[in-house]
């Protein structure tokens, strides 16, 4: 195996490590410091709407002297309101039930394609894929067509005399959770998809071939051996929906709350900037410290062996 | 062809026009569209036996071992086990195992729970299947590896694995397609062995699916060879070698000469071929040939001389040169061309370390064998 390898010093290895740590640096780090920085300011009445605490050009004393200055008096604010720690339980519930009904969704299709004929999956993936082919507004904003009270659902549901009353599902936290389960379903069925497609079906044969019925056989060997599909999946539906924005705004009306309607409200219309970043730097530690610890715990599981 | 019996010599149920059946294949006819993958197939397999499907990739022998595994359906026709008709029992009910080409090992489970998995599945007591596990364990002799998963494993082992598991759950039958397929040559004949035994001791079923004529010879009771869907021939490895009943299986196993000619007579007292060139070979025996038919003399290698000089004593001769010659370490390997450009192979076993005045190369040589030495073909 070593010999294979690049000799260590090698240029053009060196460049092509670079080049990812120099995206996250620029596109993730840098930014992520200048909104951590006005996350520590306080708020103020100009332009930009905040006072900073330091400058780059105003030279170390300075420096030394913003540093001794920093509050958390923004974190401490989003402790003492209800209405963020509300926002943040509520982003996470939502999500949470969101991604439970993805992948309920996701698993049967993801599961269907990678069993379907080798010659028309290449077929199926394209239409997973088509949906991206549209904006992700204007999809979000359909919607609303369907599920407003005198919409397609309401008018299908009420020719069919399921029901005799308009359901009320717009701007309800049922709509946001559909337009996530919606918008999000690609990103559950492509990860699934690609470990349920490598699977060996002779497994699932063996199982049966030993007695399981198709359901056992499904429950002991299918499903354990696609979990790092499902996680994969759930991970990219979850953190996105976690802070997601425009589907509670379209879908979600006034009442529901979620983070990043809030942090919305806090940068437009309250012009808070230094709380607003706050709300973004938490959600940020939020979502990246459980994740971080979680994916530590896999990889160890798999030095293990599996 | 009484000589020509099973290698077990007391074994030979087939021979038993009373003996009972114990799997049938009756008729099966199975298409995936409008290919026919098995074609009428009518099969009879009797219990203890060591039966080998032996033929070239897609001839069917896998999609008929997996129709007894219930893998896949027949098209038509029935397949019977114990008497019982087969139709419509999923795979978790049948008395069969199966052993995968592939091993079909669970990568998420240790050694230990692959083999209990069916045990489980039974709902046999914990204790029962612990002490089945330790038996199935000491069976392929991997009782160090246990706790391993199948990713920390060799081919070999991972074999042994497929096999303690496809046999803890004691099936009346099992079935095992290409089971040695993925081991190196060594490996590969020492398990031969080893599954014979298993066999023998256990008293169970084997129905084997190989491409390897080797593999199948040594280990099977009997052998059936498939030819896109069809039976060819079912018979001891013996009887396939030494009395193949066509062209097909006589060049399918090991290799032949066919001599085309037509039958002059045939008699009680023998036969007599006129071959394409003109020259008369004198046979004991005329098998289904009729007197004018056009037929075909199989003889093997190793039943051709080769020689510099005509034998006196032997009647079926011809001339030619000798045209290459494959050492082999054990026997070597002659291509003699006739005076027609015919070619034909004979071999001969190396008793002897250095041989004086040895064939070369485009020496003149006559091959020639003996009146009971070929079969006559007629298909």
């Amino acid at each position: 195996m070593r010999k294979s390898r690049q000799p260590k010093g090698s240029w053009g290895r060196r460049f092509l490590i670079a080049v990812p740590y120099l995206w996250l640096f620029v596109f993730f780090l840098v930014p992520f410091f200048i909104v951590f920085r006005i996350s520590l300011s306080q708020p103020a009445i100009a332009m930009p709407p905040y006072t900073p605490i330091f400058e780059l050009d105003a030279g170390l004393s300075s420096f030394v002297q913003a540093l001794k200055e920093l509050s958390l008096d923004n974190y401490l604010f989003l402790l003492d309101d209800p209405l963020y720690v509300n926002a943040y339980l509520s982003s996470l519930l939502i999500a949470a039930v969101s991604t439970v009904f993805t992948l309920l969704v996701g698993y049967p299709v993801a599961y269907g394609m990678a069993r379907a004929p080798t010659a028309i999956r290449p077929v199926l993936l394209m239409m997973v894929i088509l949906p991206f082919w549209t904006s992700f507004l204007i999809r979000v904003y359909a919607w609303i067509g369907i599920l407003k009270p005198e919409g397609l659902l309401n008018q299908f549901l009420l020719f069919l005399g399921v029901i005799d009353q308009p359901l009320v599902i717009l701007n309800t936290t049922a709509a946001i959770i559909i337009g996530i389960v919606y918008s999000y379903l690609p990103f559950m069925v492509l990860p699934l998809y690609a470990t349920l497609e490598k699977m060996d079906y002779a497994l699932v044969e063996a199982a049966e071939d030993l007695g399981c019925t198709p359901l056992a056989a499904f429950w002991k060997i299918t499903l354990p051996l696609s979990m790092p599909g499902v996680i994969a999946g759930s991970m990219l539906v979850f953190i996105p929906a976690v802070g997601e924005f425009v589907i509670p705004d379209l879908l979600g009306g006034s009442r529901t709350l979620m983070i990043g309607k809030t942090l919305w409200n806090e940068f437009f219309s309250n012009r808070d900037w230094p709380v607003s970043s706050a709300v973004a730097i938490v959600l940020l530690v939020v979502l990246v410290v459980p994740i971080a610890y979680f994916q530590r715990a896999q990889a160890r599981a798999r030095e293990r062996g599996l | 062809m009484a000589s020509l019996g099973s290698t077990r010599r007391s074994f030979a149920p087939w021979t038993d026009p009373n003996a009972k059946a114990y799997i049938r294949f009756d008729n099966v006819t199975k298409r995936f569209g409008d290919s026919v993958v098995v074609d009428n197939l009518s099969l009879t397999i009797y219990e203890r036996e060591f039966f080998a499907l032996l033929g070239a990739s897609g001839c069917g022998k896998t999609t008929l071992l997996r129709m007894l595994g219930g893998f896949e359906t027949p098209t038509s026709g029935r397949i019977l086990l114990d008497g019982q008709d087969l139709a419509g029992v999923p795979p978790y009910r049948r008395p069969v195992n199966m052993m995968f080409q592939s091993y079909a090992l669970f990568p998420h489970m240790t050694v230990e729970k692959n083999i209990a998995f069916g045990l489980k599945q039974e709902g046999m007591p914990k204790a029962e299947i612990a002490e089945r596990v330790r038996q199935m364990l000491k069976l392929v002799k991997l009782e160090a590896y246990a706790d391993r998963k199948p990713h920390q494993l060799s081919g070999g082992q991972r074999q042994r694995v497929a096999l303690a598991r496809s046999l803890a759950k004691r099936p009346k039958v099992l079935l095992l397609d290409e089971p040695l397929g993925a081991l190196d040559k060594k490996l590969r004949e020492e398990t031969q062995f080893e599954l014979m035994d298993l066999q023998q001791d256990l008293g169970l079923t084997f129905i084997v699916v190989t491409h390897d004529q080797e593999e199948a010879m040594t280990m099977a009771d009997r052998i059936a060879i498939m030819d896109q869907g069809r039976v060819m021939q079912v018979a001891t490895p013996a009887e396939i070698y030494e009395a193949p009943v066509s062209r097909f299986v006589a060049d399918f196993v090991g290799s032949i000469n066919l001599l085309e000619g037509t039958l002059l007579e045939a008699g009680r007292s023998g036969a007599r071929i006129r071959d394409v060139s003109g020259a008369e070979f004198g046979v004991t025996d005329a098998g289904e040939g009729q007197v004018g038919q056009t037929v075909w003399l199989a003889v093997r290698p190793e039943k051709v001389r080769v020689t510099r000089q005509r034998p006196a004593d032997v009647r079926n001769a011809l001339e030619g040169e000798v045209w290459d010659i494959a050492y082999l370490g054990d026997m070597t390997v002659y291509n003699v061309k006739l005076d027609d450009g015919r070619l034909i192979k004979a071999s001969s076993i190396n008793s002897v370390r250095a041989v004086e005045d040895a064939l070369t190369w485009h020496d003149r040589a006559w091959v020639s064998f003996a009146e009971d030495a070929g079969v006559v073909l007629v298909r």
